[in-house]
């Protein structure tokens, strides 16, 4: 097959994607007898129309960061990480009990606490299906996926039985104390004067932009990087090279469940300041689409997270503001990741000719 | 040269002669920049083995895909049996009476022989008929030509040698008259090769013709009647094999005069460097593959393991290697190594001075996705001299380090940005080479170094394993081809089933005894029959007359190899 030139896979190829999913959506809503003109008009004012709009979609981007670099790291060891969602809740309680431990007097405490206690608990919850991966040869997407239920029972059982206030009806945590309020973009001195209304986008989008360029150094300029990236493109030549298998397998795991922990901080910390039921709302799962479209790189997942945001935040104001049902916005999300993801090779199969003839024509 | 001359006359006796079974007539072919195939013409005789040799890359399985219906040709005609033919598919081609066996077969695994043999070309919806049509015809093929496979085995159970007779039935069984091979014994034993010739030498003799791609001069010298070579996409010259000599035709090949034998002085031995006692290996179904394995290196010393490929020499580099465990006793200049547990990783083994240039280049030694810069550090990711901090590596220390390697090693194209697959086998395994023979081990594992590499690459791969030599290291040579086992090692230990078979110097034997003794035959009796056989001749070296003539012009004294040197 014809090699496009870098420009167009790294661009042209997911714009037309893009353009296809929109395409496809419109006849959606035009099969459910609404204006698709009138709905892009409500998605984009929505998301990107206003700084408030902006505040939605980046504090959704945020989180997909996190969940879109986890699946990024394992990915390049090869391995398929499908429990983001279940080690992002797991970070929320290592939040949760980091926070409730102490009456934190200032956010710049909190936050490096909060962080390695979501850490450390996505890691742990990756653990277990990495070891069982790496010693026993159980299927990493099994188990994980596996593990998002578990995860999800262990919560309930969590707030209904442990973190629950006494004389409190709803399963949740305990309000955590105010010091540990982490600033939104509306209380940052600079941004406040863009973001004048109060928005859930927090200083977590920074530790967000810091965990891509970190996650970049670590792939591409660390020997750590070096070892996953070979030991997931070719495990015999890995064993030839003296990389250890188990070793890999644990390590990538523990960095990925970290990072899908680390979301905790942006949604349970950053915006409902208490630990509820299902906190990750699928974010977990957003992060593997996340990832596709952003090929597993960096810069990728922050452009697909944001993208990924928009059409979040977007949806959610077509179930405000139009009869469209907000439901759509997930069939909208998955004719993205069809055409994005799955249908990427049936646009490069498009395109190839094209390049083929004008190299031609050059030639 | 005289060459042209021949190949004029080869043409001008064509117009008395029947039509040629193939002719292709100023065929062109460019992908982008890169022209493949430039205004290439051949005839090939009905009834006769036509050889097409080339290096990798000089365009001969463009040509074929083209004759095959792969590739449609930019410009060109095709005549089979004098009719001009479009092929624009391969069931034109198969219309035509063209089977092809490609160089890695199209088989279905968990089907039996008899199911692939009709796959394609079944008649009716009902598959009862076809199967027992094919059967009987299996059975004629069978007797006719040699050619007898199990009908009802599953592929998955047969031996390379056998799958590849089921790629060479389903062509019969298609009414092939031309069959073209593409490298057909990259994959064989000496045996199943020469069986292959025996199947190809009948089918020639039912008036079949067989086009038989392969860059082995010795194939083309064995069983072609002519030879057509392919440089750079152009098709140098078409010569009858009898009126030709294996230095010509490798010179033709490269474009320069070629050593095809490895100039080296006698051996220098020092210490020893690596012994093994009694080593064995079993393997994941726990059936024992190394048997109790001994032999020493000693410094200054190439010990070429020959043997048939699936004896254990796979799993011997492997625990040398520190890619397997194993058990018994392994020491490297006096010291144990660990043959099990946390010391034994390829990681241990190279800090310990053992370098491994792997049998399985593309499996083993490289990532081919990676850089080229990226593959010449492999295996030594640890080296400080590759670390910018505690955390960091230094990225333009590797590059500047495979720099250096590229230039020193002739490595093309000289791009170490370039991903490893992005690189012919030759250059890949000259990368792999490189990155192992400049870290200067005490013993240097070397598994198939030439296999599926050019002709050229070939030549400055001994050289260098025979530089490596004359350092004062060890190097533990394994191989399947005999020439390169005959001219490079010092000793030659044979391996059969998981034991050495003992142990020869390269001007004490022959590969008729080395051949029996990789068939099993013990030692001493091996000697015994091998010995009566050479008595008859003036020396024992006189049985592999090739091989030594070869050998001695290049090594017959400083000033012939000085003449081929300059020629280079």
């Amino acid at each position: 097959m014809t090699k496009l030139p870098p420009w167009a896979d790294l661009v042209l190829v997911p714009v037309i994607s893009l353009i296809l999913a929109g395409f496809f959506s419109a006849l959606v809503i035009l099969a459910i007898g609404q204006s698709p003109l009138e709905a892009w008009t409500v998605v984009w004012t929505g998301a990107v129309g206003s700084a408030y709009g902006w505040g939605y979609t980046l504090y959704y981007a945020t989180s997909f960061m996190f969940t879109g670099l986890a699946v990024t790291v394992a990915f390049h060891a090869s391995l398929f990480n499908i429990g983001g969602e279940g080690q992002a809740q797991l970070g929320g309680l290592g939040v949760a009990l980091v926070l409730l431990a102490l009456p934190w007097p200032h956010w710049t405490l909190a936050l490096p606490a909060a962080m390695a206690g979501a850490a450390l608990f996505g890691a742990a919850w990756a653990a277990i299906p990495a070891w069982l991966q790496a010693t026993r040869g159980s299927h990493i997407v099994i188990t994980t996926i596996m593990f998002n239920y578990i995860a999800a029972a262990f919560l309930i059982f969590m707030l209904v039985d442990v973190l629950r206030p006494a004389g409190s009806m709803d399963p949740t945590s305990a309000r955590f104390p105010e010091g540990a309020h982490l600033p939104a973009f509306n209380e940052i001195p600079g941004l406040n004067l863009i973001f004048t209304k109060g928005v859930p986008a927090n200083v977590t989008f920074f530790v967000a932009l810091a965990a891509c360029v970190l996650v970049w150094l670590l792939l591409w300029r660390t020997r750590l990087g070096y070892e996953i990236r070979a030991f997931g493109k070719s495990e015999s030549a890995a064993r030839y090279a003296g990389i250890n298998a188990v070793r890999i397998t644990m390590i990538t795991m523990l960095i990925s469940g970290g990072l899908a922990g680390m979301m905790a901080i942006n949604n349970v910390m950053g915006e409902s300041e208490r630990l509820l039921q299902n906190a990750a709302e699928g974010a977990g799962f957003i992060g593997i689409a996340v990832a596709l479209m952003g090929r597993n790189h960096p810069l990728g997942v922050l452009l697909a997270a944001i993208l990924f945001g928009f059409l979040y935040q977007g949806g959610a104001e077509l179930g405000l503001w139009t009869s469209i049902p907000i439901e759509l916005r997930i069939v909208v999300q998955g004719l993205v990741i069809l055409f994005t993801g799955a249908l990427d090779m049936m646009v490069r199969m498009m395109l190839a000719p094209l390049f083929r003839a004008r190299r031609e024509a050059v030639a | 040269m005289a060459l042209t001359g021949l190949a004029g006359r080869h043409s001008d006796a064509a117009p008395t002669a029947p039509p040629p079974a193939i002719e292709l007539r100023g065929i062109s072919k460019a992908f982008g920049p890169v022209q493949a195939n430039r205004n290439i013409s051949i005839r090939i005789a009905k009834g006769t083995i036509h050889g097409i040799i080339g290096e990798n890359g000089a365009g001969k399985s463009t040509l074929m895909s083209i004759l095959y219906g792969f590739y449609r040709a930019d410009s060109g005609e095709i005549l089979i049996n004098g009719r001009p033919t479009a092929i624009p598919n391969s069931q034109a081609a198969i219309r035509a009476g063209i089977g092809m066996v490609f160089q890695h077969f199209k088989l279905v695994h968990n089907f039996s022989v008899v199911e692939n043999v009709i796959l394609g070309a079944e008649e009716g919806a009902l598959l009862r008929p076809s199967v027992d049509k094919a059967r009987r015809l299996l059975a004629d093929l069978a007797r006719d030509y040699e050619l007898d496979v199990d009908p009802d085995a599953l592929i998955e159970d047969l031996s390379v040698g056998h799958q590849q007779r089921v790629e060479i039935l389903k062509a019969l069984y298609r009414h092939a008259d031309i069959l073209i091979l593409d490298e057909p014994t990259g994959v064989l034993t000496p045996d199943e090769a020469d069986h292959l010739f025996r199947i190809l030498a009948n089918l020639r003799d039912q008036g079949k013709t067989i086009v038989l791609i392969t860059h082995k001069l010795r194939e083309i010298m064995e069983i072609t009647e002519n030879v057509s070579v392919m440089r750079r996409g152009e098709m140098v010259a078409t010569v009858r094999t009898a009126e030709t000599s294996p230095e010509q035709l490798a010179e033709l090949m490269v474009g320069r005069k070629v050593l095809l034998h490895v100039p080296k002085g006698p051996a220098n031995p020092g210490r020893t460097v690596l012994e093994v006692r009694d080593l064995r290996v079993r393997d994941d179904q726990k059936v024992e593959r190394l048997k109790g394995v001994s032999f020493a290196i000693r410094a200054g010393e190439i010990l070429g393991i020959a043997g048939v490929a699936g004896n254990g020499q796979s799993e011997l580099l492997a625990v040398l290697g520190g890619m397997t465990n194993g058990t018994g006793s392994v020491t490297l200049n006096g010291a144990a190594l660990p043959l099990s547990g946390h010391g034994c990783n390829g990681r241990a083994r190279r800090q310990a001075g053992i370098a491994h240039v792997p049998e399985d280049r593309q499996h083993l030694g490289l990532i081919l996705d990676f850089a080229a810069w990226e593959n010449m550090a492999f295996g030594y990711q640890d080296d400080p001299a590759y670390q910018k901090n505690a955390l960091m590596m230094d990225n333009d220390a590797l590059r500047r380090d495979a720099e250096g390697k590229i230039a020193r090693f002739d490595v093309r194209p000289a791009n170490c940005w370039l991903p490893a697959k992005s690189f012919s086998g030759g250059n890949q395994q000259k990368i792999v080479v490189a990155r192992e023979i400049e870290r200067r081990p005490d013993l240097l594992l070397v598994g198939q170094p030439t296999r599926g590499v050019d002709i050229g690459a070939i030549e400055f791969i001994h050289k260098q394993l025979v530089a490596l030599r004359d350092a004062g290291k060890a190097v533990l040579l394994v191989s399947v081809e005999l020439d390169e086992i005959m001219s490079l090692s010092d000793r030659i230990a044979v391996m059969f089933d998981g034991r050495i078979m003992g142990e020869r110097l390269p001007a004490e034997t022959n590969e008729r005894e080395l051949g029996l003794m990789m068939a099993g035959i013990p030692d001493a009796e091996a000697r015994a029959r091998a010995g009566s056989g050479a008595a008859a001749g003036a020396a024992g070296a006189a049985a592999t007359a090739t091989a030594a003539a070869a050998g001695a012009a290049g090594a017959a004294g400083p000033a012939g190899t000085a003449g081929t040197e300059a020629g280079a």
